[in-house]
């Protein structure tokens, strides 16, 4: 009777029983170890790929500047053509400001100090304010590159002269603008609000910036109400034969076709055929809304799935017409859904270089563009040539600009989190 | 929620049409394509240009020599660039193509020259090669014992017993680049010109082992990126790169030439022609296209001045080796005469 019982319960010795159970223990937390282990791995490396860009970038935050006395005399300057007048000695005046009873060998090696656009700077601060002809004028002038490097240190003063980019009177010259407490490092605004330019010390991204947003506008404009339109009838109105399926199936395709694809396509169709401007905005747009397209539209069919069949069948039995009932109760409900979706989408398109490269939207402009037709540049093509810039400063801005990228692409994807949690419902 | 969307639909339309409608029909700023190598001293220019002057700064484009090229013969009118910049001079092909598309008055304007070099990592020892002595380290085939045969070599070493003791690590350009078309003239078929079983070949035999560079290992395709080769040799003193001179000139510090024939580059013995691997560099600009899109006439002759690069001027700034005096006389006439350039008809 004992022995049936437990034969019942078990027809292994305990011994074995117990073992198999430690065993599958085992397996349990291996499985779980794994786990753990490819998120320390993933984590681990998506903090050395961020722990390399601040390392490397966080010095293009700041930005060393002199302040420098420049004296707009009415001889150097006519109040009445103030473009054409003689800067160069304007900024030549100033520097003898900073070097005090120093020779003129000196004043020539500091005078490499100011970045090299210093008389446009002063020019247009004059033209800003004229009433300054006659008196001084106070400017914080960024330093140019190599002193730049010196002041952060990024330059080694102890190297021997011949393995420096600057020579011992150079940094000698350097030394005494230094000591009268001229040189500031303040944040670099610049960096944001300047455009490109080949100098570092005054190259910024607010030209990438604005193009970007060009950019993105055009995508969203297309890609939006064409993704939900077409969503809409695949979804709601289209019957389920081969033809349905083939765009289906298409779309599926077309979501993982490589993004260099569409801009080999761009270039040959909007470039070629339609005649549009290299390098614009407005066909950088065009060709990312190809690449979102086809993610706005399955993200919109599975919010329109989701949207339970009662609200349809109710609206339906309410006397409403398949019109009202989608556009009423269907699209609205999966809207949230959507939001989320084409925001995750654009944010795909912000980061997108390879397309951009074909269409000309990696061209070095001094000037944000002024609208949608205007040549331009956008993030990551502008991060692409800065880093083939053979100037020190660029390699810290290079990284400075990939960490304005992922700020932009953070926030957009936490505004995608926000719509979600904020207005998604459940049933 | 419905009529938010209509909205910002609505908005974004309206914002993107109204930003359309500015765009003037003509073109206001010069356009310019081209190779990657007078990418910076024509960046350079345009920048000067667009500050000094009331003109719109240039949009310079760089697409490599032979993309710009393409571009650029596309047609005459607005929507054509109306510079290319290149690292070699136009290919009867090109001009062909330039001709057929109606592009038939084109001005060569040689700028300067650009220094290769050759360099390793400042904790490496100091090096002075023969560029016999860099064909036998990176070609395919070398000639051994008289015979022609595929590349022995992984050490220094075993090239000669004065070099040091040391792996061949060589990082360099890719085949699409301008700057691995000018090693190859100018280092790997001078160089195989030294062997005599080589020279011995017959001559579409011979081009092709003076032309082809190893791909067993010692000889790595770095990529188009120059400062992505810089950081690999700081990481390991042992390895060789080759890239343009500029960017050895931003990285003395961490950086030293190998000395090629005995002289290591500088602006002088570029210029002077003593350091054996420097290049012409040119533009390419529309007659046509002079005095009509606004600025362009301003923007060539700006390009040519003496401040930009003339010796001293802000061009050799950048890393561009100057003209003789004559050479830069005659760069300015020809382009006063806006002459065409002949040498394929």
């Amino acid at each position: 009777m004992t022995d049936t019982s437990a034969v019942s319960v078990s027809d292994r010795p305990a011994d074995v029983a117990a073992r198999l159970r430690k065993k599958r223990y085992a397996a349990d937390r291996r499985l779980r170890a794994y786990g753990i282990g490819a998120i320390t791995v993933a984590v681990g490396l998506l903090g050395i790929l961020i722990a390399t860009l601040v390392l490397g970038g966080y010095q293009a935050f700041t930005q060393t500047h002199v302040r420098v006395t420049f004296p707009i005399s009415t001889q150097n300057v006519d109040a009445d053509d103030l473009r054409g007048s003689n800067w160069r000695a304007v900024v030549t005046e100033g520097v003898e400001n900073l070097f005090p009873g120093q020779s003129e060998e000196v004043r020539g090696l500091g005078a490499r100090i100011l970045t090299n656009n210093t008389q446009f700077f002063v020019r247009d601060a004059v033209i800003a304010n004229p009433s300054l002809v006659g008196e001084t004028l106070v400017l914080e002038v960024p330093a140019s590159d190599p002193y730049d490097q010196l002041n952060k240190g990024v330059l080694d003063r102890d190297l021997p002269e011949n393995r420096r980019r600057l020579t011992d009177e150079q940094i000698a010259a350097y030394d005494i603008v230094e000591e009268q407490g001229l040189v500031s490092r303040p944040f670099n605004w610049a960096l944001f609000f300047n455009a490109d330019s080949r100098f570092p010390e005054i190259a910024g991204l607010s030209g990438a910036i604005v193009g970007s947003f060009y950019a993105l506008m055009i995508c969203f404009v297309i890609s939006f109400p064409v993704g939900i339109a077409a969503a809409i009838y695949l979804e709601e109105f289209a019957p389920r034969n081969r033809y349905t399926d083939i765009i289906e199936v298409n779309i599926n395709n077309l979501a993982a076709v490589p993004s260099i694809v569409f801009g080999l396509l761009g270039l040959a169709v909007f470039l070629q055929i339609f005649g549009l401007p290299r390098s614009a905005p407005l066909v950088g747009g065009m060709v990312l809304s190809l690449m979102t397209l086809p993610t706005i539209i399955i993200v919109t069919r599975n919010a329109l799935k989701s949207v339970p069949p009662s609200i349809r069948e109710a609206a339906l039995g309410m006397g409403a017409s398949k019109h009202q009932v989608i556009m009423h109760h269907v699209l609205p409900l999966a809207l949230p859904g959507i939001l989320t979706g084409t925001i995750i989408g654009l944010a795909q398109a912000l980061g997108e270089t390879a397309p951009l490269l074909l269409i000309g939207m990696n061209s070095f402009i001094t000037s944000p563009p002024g609208g949608v037709m205007e040549a331009s540049t956008a993030l990551p093509t502008q991060i692409f040539i800065w880093a083939d810039s053979p100037e020190r400063g660029f390699v810290a801005r290079t990284s400075a600009a990939i960490l304005v990228l992922l700020g932009f692409l953070i926030t957009m994807n936490a505004i995608a989190i926000f719509l979600r949690q904020r207005l998604e419902r459940t049933w | 929620m419905k009529s938010a969307l209509y909205a910002g639909v609505a908005l974004a339309v309206v914002a993107a049409l109204g930003t359309t409608a500015v765009q003037a029909q003509s073109r206001d700023q010069i356009r310019i394509v081209g190779s990657s190598t007078v990418f910076p001293y024509t960046q350079a220019v345009a920048e000067q240009f667009g500050s000094s002057t009331e003109f719109s700064a240039p949009v310079v484009e760089s697409t490599g020599t032979g993309g710009g090229m393409q571009i650029f013969c596309d047609g005459v009118g607005a929507e054509f660039p109306d510079i290319t910049g290149a690292s070699r001079a136009m290919t009867e092909g090109e001009y062909d193509s330039c001709i057929a598309n109606g592009v038939d008055s084109i001005n060569e304007v040689l700028i300067g020259f650009d220094g290769l070099s050759v360099a390793h990592a400042q904790s490496g020892p100091d090096m002075d090669l023969t560029k016999a002595q860099l064909f036998q380290a990176l070609a395919a085939e070398v000639e051994v014992d008289g015979e022609v045969v595929a590349n022995p070599y992984t050490n220094w070493s075993e090239i000669d017993s004065s070099l040091p003791d040391m792996a061949i690590t060589v990082f360099g350009p890719p085949p699409t680049s301008g700057t691995r078309d000018a090693f190859v003239e100018l280092v790997m078929e001078e160089g195989c010109g030294e062997f005599e079983a080589i020279t011995a070949l017959e001559e579409d035999r011979m081009e092709e082992v003076c032309q082809r560079m190893r791909q067993d290992g010692p000889f790595v395709e770095a990529g188009e990126n120059d400062n992505l080769i810089v950081q690999r040799l700081n990481s390991d003193d042992t390895a060789v790169g080759i890239f343009g001179y500029s960017f050895l000139y931003e990285n003395q510090d961490t950086l030293k030439a190998v000395a090629v024939e005995g002289v290591s580059p500088s602006a002088e013995t570029i210029a002077d022609g003593s350091y054996g691997i420097s290049r012409p560099l040119f533009f390419y600009v529309k007659n046509d296209h002079m005095g009509v899109i606004p600025g362009l006439t301003e923007f060539v002759t700006e390009y040519v001045s003496e401040a930009s690069f003339g010796p001293g001027g802000y061009l050799e700034e950048r890393g561009l080796i100057p003209l003789s005096d004559e050479e830069r006389d005659q760069t300015r006439a020809n382009i006063e005469e806006g002459a065409h350039f002949t040498r394929y008809e």
